[in-house]
């Protein structure tokens, strides 16, 4: 009985330090850590042996918190179950990709062909690759049909536009999306970005001049590019989907994983602007009646990061890429990464500086 | 006994049609092969050789997308992980279940949600349909952005493939523009409420939102030109909230606008795979 009673407070409280560890600042730079670790050991963690380490264990630690109710409840919801099978999907093709990858970069190293080599091997698309579809097709559609009879589709309450639900979600692909709402206006959070987005990936083979890489699997040969859409797709697209699913509750509060999701949670909103911090706590003063003045330190600031640094970054960090894309090539490309770069560090500024607006002309929706 | 029977002359009749099969069918097959019928369709013997394995790609309007021979090691599942290929192949059962979703389903407040309920109680293959759709469209975003990873861990996106890689992510822009505006056709409080908070970000965009930065300098003798009543959001709802309009509009661009552009689409990223020199491999 007492080991019963132990055991039990045992997992309360980790439970409680996992839930601890899933707010938003750990849960972010824990992720971001695990990445850059990954992609720094990919040699190591692709390792057979490794990753099947590493995929059961999340795997056992998924199924035993499914036995939580709180987080049940969450990932039994029908519309979440995809998510479910994204993380894992996700996890395993990015380890196909980069067990590949370190198995080419192994190779030329030792001078060995690719695994991809001996292009003049040609086969004949009917049998080969006709049967290879046949068979695709016949398993998708015998994996839809079991997921169909398993599990239904969601179908709630007839719609009510007097009834609001708490938390309103959009879908589950763009809930990304919605939670940089909680850091941007809707216009950057809901517009700009995935408007940038879009603009970015079709600019991406334009700007990347990189010959090398193309048409097999490699990180070694070009570590830039690969490191920042992995940061871009795993961190900010589907860490971010994870959170605002899985750990966003009523009035878009914040819950771990455990945690109920009650309705009646207070959060503090103690937000500051940069104008406020430059004038009342440093300057001692009121703020400025003018917007112009009032806002000069953000305009500084904003203006410094989109302006003086890809200057100062084409001198010293990318001087490189600088050189080996040319003037126009270079610029579009920095002001992607910029804008790529400003969702993180707006996050961080307001979870360790109460960080509302860098730049606030609250007068004509104009804040960053 | 008599409430088996139909079971005993079932299991008798595949019984035999199984051994029937199982002893003439290679025999039944080359027959039918070589008759009249077949060659009219067929315009090639028995893919068996080199000639008649090529003819059968060659001649066939659906294979000819692909060449004839392609690199052995463009197409190892490990390469390819084959989802390109699923992306498409559920994009067809999508319109398959689709089109027979529309044959039990009004987009119209009054019946939209009932409609789905009835399909559910009372045509059992229908509620079948419907699971099968809803899930096939999330796994169709997934599986596309797996695609999007492979392809561009794997470099294709760089020369000559460039702009079919823009056409890809064209592709994916409609998919998931496909699978929101189909989120709303259930009518439930689900739908609903998910499509008012996506599409409360339109009228924050930036000149055409009534919310948004810029919008408001447009104005003519200080009536302003981008309003509730006018924007962005107006444009896409076709009205100030999630309604009967809306329902409507997004039953139209679900089902026949974004399925005929991203079907056109599919076919220019089929035709410059070829065209581009077939699937990526080692320079």
């Amino acid at each position: 009985m007492e080991t019963l009673l132990l055991a039990e407070s045992t997992a309360e409280s980790l439970k409680g330090v996992i839930n601890a560890l899933c707010e938003p600042a750990p849960f972010f730079i824990i992720s971001c850590i695990a990445l850059i670790v990954f992609l720094v050991g990919y040699r190591t963690f692709t390792r057979p042996a490794v990753a099947l380490t590493i995929g059961a264990a999340f795997t056992l630690f998924y199924i035993i918190s499914a036995f939580d109710p709180n987080f049940a409840a969450i990932i039994k919801k029908p519309d979440n179950v995809p998510i479910t099978i994204m993380m894992f999907s996700v996890g395993f093709c990015t380890w196909v990709a980069f067990r590949q990858a370190a198995i080419n970069d192994e190779r030329m190293e030792r001078g060995e062909p690719l695994i991809e080599a001996g292009s003049d091997d040609k086969v004949l698309v009917w049998p080969d690759l006709v049967y290879t579809e046949l068979i695709a097709l016949t398993l998708c559609t015998a994996v839809l049909i079991v997921w169909a009879i398993l599990l239904r589709a969601p179908l709630e309450q007839p719609a009510d536009p007097s009834v609001a639900p708490n938390p309103a979600k959009a879908p589950w692909y763009f809930l990304g999306l919605q939670e940089l709402l909680v850091y941007f206006d809707p216009w950057i959070a809901g517009v700009l970005l995935p408007g940038l987005i879009i603009v970015g990936l079709i600019a991406l083979p334009y700007i990347d001049r990189n010959p090398r890489g193309n048409g097999y699997y490699t990180f070694k040969e070009r570590p830039f590019v690969i490191s920042t859409f992995m940061f871009g797709w795993v961190i900010l697209w589907v860490v971010l989907i994870v959170f605002g699913t899985f750990l966003r509750g009523p009035n878009w509060n914040f819950f771990g994983p455990y945690e109920f999701w009650d309705l009646h949670r207070l959060a503090a909103l103690l937000n500051v602007n940069v104008a406020d911090i430059f004038w009342v706590r440093w300057m001692g003063r009121g703020l400025p009646d003018d917007w112009m003045l009032r806002e000069l330190p953000g305009v500084f600031l904003m203006g410094g990061y989109f302006f003086i640094l890809p200057v100062l970054l084409a001198f010293t960090v990318l001087r490189k890429i600088y050189r080996q894309v040319g003037l126009i090539r270079y610029a579009i490309a920095v002001m992607l990464l910029l804008w790529m770069a400003l969702v993180p560090i707006k996050m961080l500024a307001r979870w360790t500086l109460d960080m509302h607006y860098f730049l606030a002309v609250t007068e004509y929706f104009f804040n960053i | 006994m008599g409430s088996y029977l139909p079971l005993v002359i079932v299991l008798a009749a595949g019984g035999v049609g199984t051994v029937v099969l199982v002893l003439f069918g290679g025999a039944i097959l080359t027959w039918v092969r070589e008759g009249q019928v077949w060659n009219s369709v067929f315009r090639h013997g028995i893919p068996r050789d080199r000639r008649t394995r090529a003819m059968a790609v060659l001649s066939n309007v659906f294979l000819h997308l692909h060449p004839v021979a392609v690199r052995k090691s463009g197409i190892r599942l490990s390469f390819t992980w084959c989802m390109g290929g699923l992306t498409f192949f559920l994009f067809l059962a999508e319109v398959v279940t689709g089109v027979l979703l529309m044959f039990y389903y009004r987009p119209v407040v009054e019946y939209a949600y009932v409609d789905i309920q009835n399909m559910r109680a009372k045509v059992i293959s229908m509620g079948l349909m419907r699971e099968i759709h809803r899930w096939g469209a999330h796994a169709m975003v997934i599986s596309i952005w797996l695609h999007m990873l492979r392809v561009f861990l794997t470099g294709s996106y760089k020369p000559p493939r460039e702009f079919n890689w823009t056409v890809g992510v064209i592709l994916l822009v409609l998919t998931l523009l496909l699978s929101f505006t189909g989120y709303l056709l259930p009518w439930d409080q689900l739908a609903m409420w998910a499509i008012t908070v996506g599409s409360n970000m339109a009228r924050a965009t930036p000149l055409l939102g009534h919310e948004g930065p810029l919008a408001s300098f447009l104005k003519i003798d200080g009536v302003p030109l981008v309003h509730a009543g006018s924007d962005a959001r107006f444009g896409l709802l076709a009205g100030t909230f999630v309604g009967p309009n809306a329902l409507l509009r997004f039953y139209v661009l679900h089902c026949v606008f974004f399925p005929v552009i991203v079907s056109v689409l599919i076919a220019v990223h089929f035709w410059r795979i070829r065209k581009d020199g077939g699937i990526s491999g080692p320079l």
